[in-house]
């Protein structure tokens, strides 16, 4: 009976001896069919179990399957410990130089003129305005005479003016408007007070150099009801500076001024510093805006009677509020289109100017 | 507008310094450009005296002078290579450390020749300030030791430069800045008063007006008069403000225009033809006018003729012929009133800048007519002598008598201020408003002469679309509420503007409505799409160059600007890719866009022949950048696709709703572009590969594609509630497809024959295959198409699977012809 223990103790130290040895699934792999497979070797034994007698049987029985159990988990251990190993391997195989860039996605940019014009409208938009918009081919009557600037008026001369030829069936030349301001006429023409829309959009001069291009953008606003005045002017552009500029104390200054469609005409003026540039700081005075009290001729003009209504204007430069702003020093550089300017200046797809986030 | 402040002390007693004149002007709409005094930059030169001269041991041409300069500067030795400096002669010393500014160089002490030298001695070309410069400037015997020069020759005298709005052509002339200054609380207005000179003869020259825009003119005869040039006191004024002096009489003329805003003329009667100035329509012939150029009149124009021809350009500028010179004994001089307009007009299209027609053309003080004459007549006796005639005169001075009537609350319910009547009335008063009747409401004023501005009663311009009615009673209360908004405005500027409280618009909502319009939100998401899909945002000119417009198809001349700026700014856009394609040019040639940067895009307007349109116009080229992996590639229409499908989808166009056709505009490549329908005649965009042909013309080299979207006409989407999605529990089928498609077959035909087959089986269909070639037939393709089926409520079996296959292979059979491949 010896003899037959002996040939499991050789089996058990063989089948361990092997275990170890093995260095890869497909030898682990051969081993465990070898051992405990259909017809491994501790199957054969098993399967000859039942030519002994009971009690041999029963003893056999006992030490084979205490066998099996041992070698058993012996097999799955070492094959824990292969795929452990060959799990090593392969993340040391599979290393790479992290440091390397990873595929660029092209990012585009909104234009600071169109996210000036959103912030603008976003603090307007907070006041009660809402945008109005017209053509950029106005008549002379929208662009001029409605806004009590008649034919020979200096301002005429002083804006200008690009002219197209006349409409079918009219020999008045058409003109690229000037200021916005046709769209305040419209909107007058069009509804019915209270009024309170800001006309944001392409104007239009004939004069090119380095502060001058002959096409900019210019935010006008228009406020029209019985009781508005002077004092909300001055609240309502106030209230706008400081924000736009987030400068809860800007200085804000108003000066006596004239404009054909209004009266009292204020230019409005900012704090900063010339030296620095800084708004808000230094002692100068910068020029940002031009304001009134709508004149009694523009409401007449557009069938408002000047006894009952009233209100005030106001217009500003959309660029120069966005070179003020964002510290962009050359006006024509704008319309350039210069790839690396966009990229400069302009500003996320994904942060809207939203007062919630602060414009 | 300048002015210095010695001239403005001849209208004005004050204390105030520049600094407080300056901050009241700005704040009454007098606005300070600049403020300059010529003392500043004279800092350091002295007034001094050669007390001993010798000649240079060591250099023939230069003198050892011994000067006395004062304080600090007793004694001291000077060398000088002036031929001029002498023993006893007064002159101006600049000690070490003057900044000489004629020179540019800053004074040192030093030796000159191994002599000591302790300044220098000046000439008034080194101080800036004079032309001509044989040797040293000389000073008369009486003037001061050690004083400071600018002080000594009354340079020490600020000029102040402003801007005057339109409306204020009172305000240029140093009289009216006084008055507005008094009115605002800086010093006393002095009074102006002019006598009436008699005058001793009957005229040689008399006056006719025969035109319509000279309805009063005056003038008078001054015989006997010596003109030369003017005295220092007077140079010194005008050239403080800009004006060079030429001579006595045509300085007294310059000096009048500024200090009165009263512009005059001067003729001399020794050069005129006969005894007759009529004011007259030019004929269509030329005129040399005073500053020597010669100017083709019109018969608009207004000129003054003697029986020779034209002697004048009327408020505007006088004749070189008929010019006073130094030999001039006897003079005319004109007194007139011309029409603001008719100046502006031939001031504009002659482009002469001139004084006389800055005043005209802003009106003048009709008033003021004789009295400028009289004031010009004192002043030419004074400077030149002479014996003045009596008036002449034509037409008659107009009524320019007229009152404005304030409601003193208005001044709070319009200007947001609350002001005392009394205050109110008190600073129209200063600024020569008189009462006329006043109560405790309000106050009706007459209009000074000078204020032509004020109570003006220009006529209206009301909309032709305005009903009768309504235009009527807007016009009825005008010029009341006009004339009362001009006095609020003249007491609101002299109280203050930044005494007006402010205060918060009232709130229409507690919550506003949206500020922007369904059209202007879209236009934002898509700004906001394209920039997320690597484009950057440009804004280009509404006007291109014509030859590069007309590359986009045929523009019309009815959107061509009559006066362009330039020939390559003269057409509007009939397209934003016009820009978009020099833009992307240009960066190419800068080296850009080869990074995968080169893609632009704009919203923006665009003009054809039925006029504005709002468009979204992309553009791509260049290449993508190189990587680890992938080569750099160009765009291609498939890029441009996409663009614009992200764009649609993000509107809400329903995809389904879209068609595709190959008839893109001619720019387009003809075999690599399309047009994206809705429904069969509405054309919501384009895209694909640019022409080569127009590639090239805009200097665009490599593949170049581009996209455009309509965004006027895209329809609302309608606002339905979406239905709930139907979330399967099933597991989706895929199944592949391949049809045998021949040269006519679109593959969007095929897509959407396979979704028709079965609408609720079919959740999606995509082509992930295309195949030519090999044992195809010549022009066929093969198509492979993957179909998504989506059981709803039991799996499908294989018999409901081979039927879905049958009618999908039908179904793209009947629809275009292709078959199905096995």
């Amino acid at each position: 009976m010896g003899g037959m223990a002996d040939d499991l103790d050789t089996l058990k130290n063989d089948t361990l001896a092997a275990l170890g040895a093995a260095q890869d699934r497909a030898q682990w792999d051969a081993i465990r069919v070898g051992t405990l497979g259909k017809s491994g070797a501790l199957t054969g034994l098993l399967k000859q179990l039942g030519k002994l007698d009971p009690e041999e049987r029963k003893l056999r029985g006992q030490a084979l399957n205490r066998l099996r159990d041992e070698l058993t988990r012996a097999i799955e251990e070492r094959g824990r410990e292969i795929e452990e190993q060959a799990l090593e391997a392969r993340l040391k195989s599979e290393r790479v130089d992290v440091t390397m860039p990873a595929p660029s996605v092209a990012t585009g940019a909104i234009h600071p003129i169109s996210r000036t014009i959103e912030e603008m409208t976003a603090i307007f938009g907070a006041m009660g305005f809402s945008v109005a918009e017209g053509p950029d081919v106005e008549s002379q009557w929208h662009n001029f005479s409605a806004l009590n600037t008649p034919d020979h008026h200096p301002a005429r001369t002083e804006h200008d003016t690009f002219y197209l030829p006349p409409k079918s069936g009219s020999n008045e030349p058409r003109v690229l408007r000037t200021q916005t301001s046709g769209v305040q006429i419209r909107t007058m023409l069009g509804q019915k007070p209270p009024i309170r829309i800001i006309a944001p959009g392409r104007t239009y001069r004939a004069d090119h150099d380095a502060t001058h291009s002959p096409m900019f953008h210019q935010c006008e606003g228009l406020v029209i009801d019985r009781n508005i005045t002077l004092g909300h002017l001055k609240g309502c552009l106030i209230e706008f500076l400081r924000v736009y500029f987030d400068k809860p104390n800007l200085p804000v200054r108003f000066r006596a001024s004239y404009f054909p469609f209004t009266e009292p005409s204020m230019e409005v003026d900012i704090g900063w510093s010339k030296a620095t540039g800084e708004i808000g700081g230094g002692s100068d005075w910068l020029e940002v805006l031009g304001s009134g009290m709508v004149h009694p001729r523009v409401l007449a003009n557009c069938g408002l009677d000047p006894a009952v209504w009233q209100g005030f204007a106001f217009g500003m430069g959309v660029e120069r509020l966005a070179m003020l702003k964002n510290g962009i020093p050359d006006l024509r550089s704008f319309y350039e289109s210069d790839l690396r300017w966009l990229r400069h200046y302009g500003f996320s797809a994904f942060s809207p100017a939203t007062l919630t986030e602060g414009v | 507008m300048k002015f210095s402040l010695s001239w403005l002390r001849e209208h004005l007693d004050f204390t105030a310094s520049s600094e407080e004149i300056c901050a009241r002007l700005n704040g009454i709409g007098l606005e300070v450009e600049s403020v300059e005094n010529p003392a500043e930059k004279l800092a350091g030169f002295r007034t001094a005296k050669i007390l001993e001269a010798h000649r240079h041991p060591d250099a023939d041409r230069l003198q050892l002078c011994r000067v006395a300069a004062g304080a600090g500067y007793e004694d001291l030795q000077v060398v000088c290579g002036a031929p001029n400096a002498r023993a006893g002669l007064h002159v101006i010393f600049a000690p070490p450390g003057t900044y000489v500014p004629g020179l540019d160089i800053t004074i040192k002490k030093g030796k000159i020749r191994g002599e000591e030298s302790g300044g220098m001695l000046c000439s008034l070309r080194e101080l800036g300030l004079g032309e001509e410069s044989d040797g040293i400037a000389e000073l008369p015997e009486t003037a001061p030791i050690g004083e400071a020069y600018a002080t000594y020759a009354e340079l020490d005298d600020p000029v102040i430069e402003i801007a005057i709005t339109p409306n204020r052509g009172d305000a240029l002339s140093i009289r009216g800045i006084a008055r507005d200054l008094a009115a605002a609380g800086i010093g006393h207005l002095k009074p102006w008063l002019t006598e009436a000179v008699e005058g001793d003869f009957e005229p040689s020259i008399s006056w006719k007006t025969a035109h319509p825009d000279c309805p009063y003119i005056v003038g008078r005869v001054i015989r006997g008069v010596k003109n030369s040039p003017s005295p220092d006191w007077l140079q010194r004024r005008l050239k403080a403000v800009g004006l060079k002096p030429i001579s006595r009489l045509v300085d007294v003329t310059n000096y009048l225009t500024f200090d009165l805003g009263r512009p005059l003329h001067v003729f001399d009667v020794a050069k005129l033809s006969g005894n007759t100035l009529t004011v007259t329509h030019a004929a269509r012939e030329t005129f040399t006018a005073l500053d020597g150029n010669e100017y083709v009149l019109g018969t608009d124009d207004m000129v003054i003729v003697d029986d020779a021809g034209v002697q004048s350009l009327a408020g505007i500028m006088g004749g070189q012929q008929s010019g006073v010179d130094e030999n001039t004994t006897d003079v005319f001089v004109e007194s007139a009133l011309f029409d603001a307009v008719r100046i502006a007009l031939t001031g504009r299209r002659l482009a002469i800048h001139t004084d006389a027609r800055q005043r005209f053309e802003r009106g003048i003080d009709p008033a003021l007519v004789r009295g400028g004459l009289e004031a010009a007549t004192i002043m030419i006796r004074d400077l030149c002598g002479g014996e003045p005639s009596e008036i002449t005169e034509a037409g008659e001075a107009p009524n320019w008598k007229r009152t404005a009537t304030l409601r003193f609350e208005r001044l709070e319910t319009l200007g947001g201020v609350q002001i005392p009547a009394d205050e109110a009335v008190r600073s129209l008063e200063h600024l020569g408003f008189e009462v006329v009747e006043r109560d405790d409401e309000s106050a009706t004023f007459a209009v000074p002469s000078w204020r032509n501005d004020v109570a003006s009663g220009q006529v209206l311009a009301q909309a032709a679309t305005l009903d009768e009615g309504v235009a009527a009673k807007a016009a009825a209360s005008v010029a009341r509420m006009e004339a009362e908004c001009d006095l609020v405005e003249e007491v609101l500027r002299l109280h203050g503007l930044d005494a007006v409280p402010p205060v918060a618009l009232p709130q229409t909502a507690m919550i506003p409505a949206p500020a922007v319009t369904p059209l202007q939100a879209r236009a934002a998401l898509l700004r906001r799409i394209c920039a997320a899909r690597g484009m950057m945002e440009t804004v280009g000119f509404s006007f291109v160059a014509n030859e590069d417009a007309v590359l986009f198809g045929d523009v019309p001349e009815t959107q061509r600007l009559l006066n362009p700026i330039a020939t390559d700014l003269d057409q509007l856009r009939p397209t934003p890719l016009v820009n978009l394609a020099r833009a992307l040019s240009r960066n190419l040639a800068r080296g850009l866009g080869l990074s995968g940067e080169g893609a632009l895009f704009e919203i923006g307007p665009c003009f054809d022949f039925e006029g504005q349109h709002l468009r979204l116009s992309g553009l791509r080229g260049g290449l993508t950048a190189r990587e680890p992996g992938r080569a750099a590639q160009e765009a291609t229409l498939w890029d441009a696709k996409a663009d614009l499908t992200a764009a649609l989808m993000a509107l809400g166009v329903p995809e389904a709703s879209l068609s595709v056709t190959a008839d893109a505009p001619g720019f387009y490549h003809p075999g690599r572009s399309g047009q994206v329908r809705q429904g069969p005649k509405l054309v919501l965009g384009t895209f694909g590969e640019l022409h080569p042909r127009v590639a090239r013309a805009l200097g665009l080299s490599g593949a170049v594609v581009a996209f455009e979207l309509y965004l006027d006409r895209i329809p609302q989407p309608k606002a339905k509630k979406k239905a709930a999605p139907v979330l399967s529990a099933l597991q989706p089928v895929r199944r592949d497809f391949a049809f045998l498609a021949g040269p006519d077959v679109e593959a969007q035909g095929v897509l959407k024959a396979v979704r028709m087959a079965d609408r609720n089986l079919i959740q999606d269909v995509r082509l992930f295959d295309v195949f030519e070639g090999g044992s195809l037939p010549e022009g066929y393709r093969s198509l492979g198409v993957e179909v998504v089926l989506q059981p709803q409520t039991e799996s499908l079996t294989d018999a409901g699977l081979e039927a879905l296959s049958k009618s999908v292979e039908g179904a793209v059979l009947k629809a275009t012809g292709a078959t199905l491949r096995r």
